[in-house]
């Protein structure tokens, strides 16, 4: 997912610098204030036809805010919780940073499709072994690999340090990003979509398998978005909207009995072969309606 | 179909064209508005016509629908056509590669075997009879789309959300698509308040002797037999209907099957399973109705209203020990299947849809015919006939022996799964010579639904 996002994100960044100079990306003419990542939300999406969107844009003032607001909460805690991570690392503190390490990453998880936004924070930040080349590997994954498998610390006091400057560029630059009503809707599909492409497969935290701590936050970001939009859904589709939030419901209870009782998660070693298909299955059955959210967009 | 066949007289419904060659055949149909002008034009015809007509791709797309519109030729579904009448048994309309969802009774059961298969059992995850029955309705109307060839109905433009239907089967012929619901024993619990509707004795299957079922391919609370002479087709039907379900009914397993395409062989000779032997020869004529009415179809006296004009399905995943068989000699794989392999006539005979003798010795004494010879096995004592419809199945490599994971994914049909189905199985199970080289490793059985009319859905006699 990450390396697969990085490259439109890359490319719409130099289609911006284009406009600037000519207009002759018609991907961006609806973008009076585009940047980047208002931008990438059109990649992700079907070629909305362009008034729509601007006019959408426009309609969800409101509910952008509302996300932004959210979406900044999250980053300021992931900058503090990520900080005691590092700072944990630093010190050799190997059982601490091991308790850290997943509940940090939650406040990044529930916001991913706003840094996967950022150009290649997300890459820096998240990547995992062969989503990048060798020498270019770092953040949380490859703190995570010493941790769990080579259980030490040693030699991760840079990665510590990078990770950090990484988590505060991403504060600083989350301001910047350009919100409009259809990065929320493609937004919250795309949580989903992460959690069926590596959460549930035990594929992203391979060493730590913390993986369920993301499949939560994935999840509970999505549901933050369909939360601020079901308001407007209901306008809109009201079946719909009762259907995304039974299936929200469902999803919620299945995950609930593989909660600990500090407030974490079992690890992903101790889910049978049927909790993981069950699991998926209720992800399929919440992810088709909610994709059905741009309903509410308009045509 | 056309009336004209010239397997008509052969009992074998797995291997009856399914489309007559439009350059020969057709003009002695006995339906006079059946011809070849009235089949639904695929792109290609359409290219061609416009190339005989001395026109060729210099026409854009709209000269182009105006010749198919001046001869007639613009495609829709065979059963708005006038004059293409259905037979009643078989659900086929004439002249075309489309049959109709709707009918006395499904279509798929004694339709002419297509090349593909796709097979699902689902779990549903719904506990209201309402849910139930919505869940119906959207796979009827789905359904009745995709054997019209017909892109899904829904939300096909917004830029906003992803296209109602899956797009893969744009433009391809409906390829004589059929899909065919029916309703496991599972279902007949609690959940949908449908306890006192389950025929009587209609349950999963006793275990037979040698039985190796795995749980991951058994049971179901309902299934879909999707078959289709393109498996782009048969796998964006599947794919569709599993979309529809998700939050009310989750795959449990499914199968994809295949057998000697119809392009392989035209004269649609009986097709061969994969251990090289002719399979189906002994099947009761599809064509025969009062023969369906006595095998397949469920009558009115059998009790369980709602299943008259429906038909139970046996399902079997048959895997077929491969690598022992390749090296057991023909001798041993001829008497194993008590005929010819070559030619599929009974030992002893010499023409595939000869009796067979089994009376005849040899100059030793020994029966001609093996007394645990698998044809004469299954024939038992010739009172008890099913109807099979069975696809051969390839799933790759088995990762713990590195052989193949290739068998027969068995398909049967009957009025009554406890007096037709069990007691062959029962017999075969005991001394059947292919018990050596094969395994039952999945089991299912479900009521198939009978047909449903314009306006109502599957299984409206039930929910």
């Amino acid at each position: 997912m990450k390396a697969r996002v990085t490259l439109p994100a890359t490319i719409l960044l130099s289609s911006v610098l284009f406009t600037a100079c000519g207009n002759q990306a018609p991907t961006n003419t609806t973008a009076a204030p585009a940047t980047t990542e208002a931008t990438t939300t059109e990649s992700t999406t079907a070629t909305p036809s362009t008034e729509s969107t601007t006019a959408s844009t426009a309609d969800f003032k409101n509910e952008t805010e509302q996300y932004r607001t959210y979406a900044i909460g999250e980053i300021d805690s992931f900058v503090t919780e990520t900080e005691k991570f590092t700072a944990a690392v630093k010190a050799g503190k190997l059982k601490e940073a091991q308790a850290l390490y997943a509940p940090a990453r939650m406040h990044y998880e529930r916001i991913e499709p706003i840094a996967e936004a950022l150009g290649n924070l997300d890459p820096d930040i998240d990547a995992r072994a062969g989503d990048v080349d060798d020498k270019d590997w770092r953040g949380f994954h490859k703190i995570e690999q010493a941790l769990w498998e080579k259980k030490t610390t040693d030699g991760m006091s840079e990665y510590a340090d990078r990770l950090l400057q990484d988590a505060q560029l991403l504060r600083a630059k989350v301001e910047t990003v350009d919100i409009d009503a259809s990065m929320l809707v493609v937004g919250a599909v795309e949580l989903l979509n992460e959690v069926s492409s590596s959460k549930i497969t035990g594929e992203e935290e391979r060493y730590s398998h913390t993986d369920l701590y993301d499949f939560v936050a994935n999840v509970e970001g999505a549901e933050k978005i369909y939360d601020i939009l079901k308001p407007r859904l209901a306008e809109k589709d009201a079946d719909l909207e009762k259907q995304i939030g039974e299936r929200f419901e469902a999803l919620n209870k299945e995950l609930a009995p593989f909660a600990t009782k500090d407030g974490g998660y079992v690890t992903y070693d101790k889910l049978t072969k049927e909790d993981i298909r069950t699991l998926s299955q209720n992800l399929d059955a919440l992810a088709e309606p909610l994709s059905q959210m741009g309903t509410i967009l308009g045509v | 179909m056309s009336k004209k066949n010239s397997s008509e007289d052969q009992p074998k419904s797995t291997s009856v064209p399914s489309e007559v060659d439009s350059t020969s055949s057709t003009e002695v149909s006995n339906e006079p508005q059946t011809g070849v002008f009235k089949k639904p034009v695929s792109r290609r015809d359409m290219l061609r016509l416009a190339g005989a007509s001395g026109v060729g791709l210099l026409l854009g797309s709209s000269g182009a629908l105006g010749i198919m519109k001046a001869t007639g030729l613009t495609k829709q579904p065979a059963s708005d056509t006038p004059g293409s009448a259905e037979n009643v048994t078989t659900g086929i309309t004439h002249g075309g590669d489309q049959h109709s969802f709707y009918g006395t009774h499904q279509a798929g059961i004694v339709t002419p075997s297509q090349n593909f298969m796709c097979f699902a059992s689902f779990d549903v995850t719904l506990n209201d009879a309402a849910g139930l029955r919505r869940l119906f309705q959207a796979w009827t109307k789905a359904s009745a789309s995709l054997m019209a060839g017909e892109l899904l109905d829904g939300q096909n433009e917004n830029p906003n959300l992803p296209p109602a239907d899956t797009g893969e089967a744009a433009g391809l012929s409906s390829s004589n698509l059929t899909i065919t619901f029916g309703a496991g024993p599972a279902l007949f619990d609690h959940r949908f308040g449908l306890s006192g509707k389950r025929p009587a004795n209609f349950k999963d299957l006793p275990a037979f002797n040698g039985d190796n079922l795995q749980s991951e391919w058994c049971g179901g609370d309902l299934a879909v037999q999707i078959c289709a002479d393109d498996m782009q087709v048969a796998f964006h039907a599947m794919r569709n209907l599993i979309r529809i379900a998700r939050g009310s009914a989750v795959l449990r397993w499914s199968q994809e099957g295949f057998q000697r395409s119809s392009a392989a062989d035209p004269n649609q000779a009986t097709p061969r399973n994969l251990m090289g032997f002719k399979d189906g020869t002994a099947n009761p004529s599809v064509k025969d109705n009062s023969m369906m009415n006595e095998v397949v179809w469920v009558q009115p006296q059998d009790g369980a209203g709602w299943m008259t004009n429906g038909s139970y399905m046996v399902v079997r995943r048959i895997r077929m020990r491969i690598e022992v068989w390749d090296r057991s000699s023909l001798a041993d794989q001829e008497n194993t299947f008590g005929r010819e392999r070559v030619s599929g006539a009974p030992l002893g005979s010499h023409n595939e849809f000869d009796r067979g003798d089994m009376e005849a010795k040899d100059t030793s004494g020994k029966p001609v015919i093996p007394m645990n010879a698998h044809m004469r096995v299954a024939r038992g004592d010739g009172t008890m006939q099913i109807l099979r419809r069975p696809y051969s199945y390839s799933s790759g490599m088995d990762k713990v022996t590195g052989q193949l994971d290739a068998g027969l994914f068995f398909i049967s049909y009957q009025r009554s799964i406890e007096k037709q189905f069990i007691p062959m199985q029962q017999r075969l199970a005991q001394i059947d010579a292919l018990n050596e080289y094969i395994q039952h490793i999945g089991s299912a059985v479900f009521a198939c639904f009978p047909g449903v009319q314009q306006g109502g859905y599957i299984g409206d006699q039930l929910v």
